[in-house]
């Protein structure tokens, strides 16, 4: 989720620094300003279940503490706490397996927005079926269909089992 | 460390999926064949046999010429 959220904030940083005066992209080549700015053409962090081993690990900026911590690191790792053993793997990875295969309630979301939008094409086709549709031929009238239903019966439409088959011509009604 | 872990599956596992795949694809394949057989194409064989078995052609014939849909043998009477 974090690391969407900073994909998603470095797709509009690119979106706009195409629109924006070249002050802003010297200001983030500047080092030391705090602006994260997605470089593609470096390797990324990603959390994916089918990418155990990403090509970067999470943090590659350490401060002074995470310092200490790696420099302990490449002693023997027996002397590490189980919270320094934490940190460690933290600094390697955001989210766990478990954390990244955790379900959300997205789904209620998505398809309440689907379902809105159906709603709006509902709208769309209600105001076609006023507005715009010249009304329906004169061939589908009562009367119509009822002559049409009878001429198909005389030429025996479909008689072993289909239209014909369910009308009896002895009694001369539907066959119940 | 505390409690290791079992050692993962490291080998086999095509064999392992294709032989579930293969036995439920081919069961599936002809139960759904045999199911269609004897419930669609056996019964529709059956009502067309039945069916011109008591099938009398002139008679439906006669019945279609007086109900006016043919146009060379229009309904006798006046």
């Amino acid at each position: 989720m974090l690391s969407s959220r900073i994909a998603l904030r470095g797709f509009r940083l690119l979106a706009w620094r195409g629109l924006s005066s070249s002050a802003h992209t010297h200001a983030t080549q500047e080092k030391g300003v705090a602006t994260p700015v997605l470089d593609c053409s470096q390797p990324q962090y990603i959390d994916r279940p089918d990418i155990p081993l990403p090509d970067i690990t999470c943090i590659t900026k350490y401060n002074l503490e995470q310092l200490k911590l790696k420099e302990k690191e490449s002693g023997p790792w027996s002397q590490l706490t189980k919270d320094e053993k934490l940190a460690l793997y933290r600094l390697n990875f955001q989210k766990t397996y478990a954390e990244m295969r955790q379900r959300s309630n997205e789904w209620k979301t998505v398809l309440g927005v689907v379902l809105w939008f159906a709603g709006l094409t509902g709208l769309f086709y209600w105001w076609g079926l006023a507005y715009v549709y010249k009304p329906v031929p004169h061939t589908f009238s009562e009367d119509w269909v009822a002559m049409q239903t009878q001429r198909m019966l005389d030429l025996r439409i479909n008689p072993v089992s289909g239209f014909s088959s369910h009308w009896d011509y002895e009694k001369k009604q539907w066959k119940k | 460390m505390s409690g290791a872990l079992a050692k993962p599956v490291m080998r086999g596992m095509l064999a392992k999926r294709l032989r579930f795949h293969l036995i439920a694809a081919f069961s599936l394949a002809i139960g759904i064949a045999a199911t269609f057989k004897f419930a669609v194409a056996e019964p529709r064989k059956k009502a067309y046999a039945e069916f011109y078995k008591k099938y009398d052609v002139a008679k439906e014939f006669e019945a279609m010429r007086e109900a006016g849909v043919f146009v060379s043998a229009r309904p006798t009477g006046k």
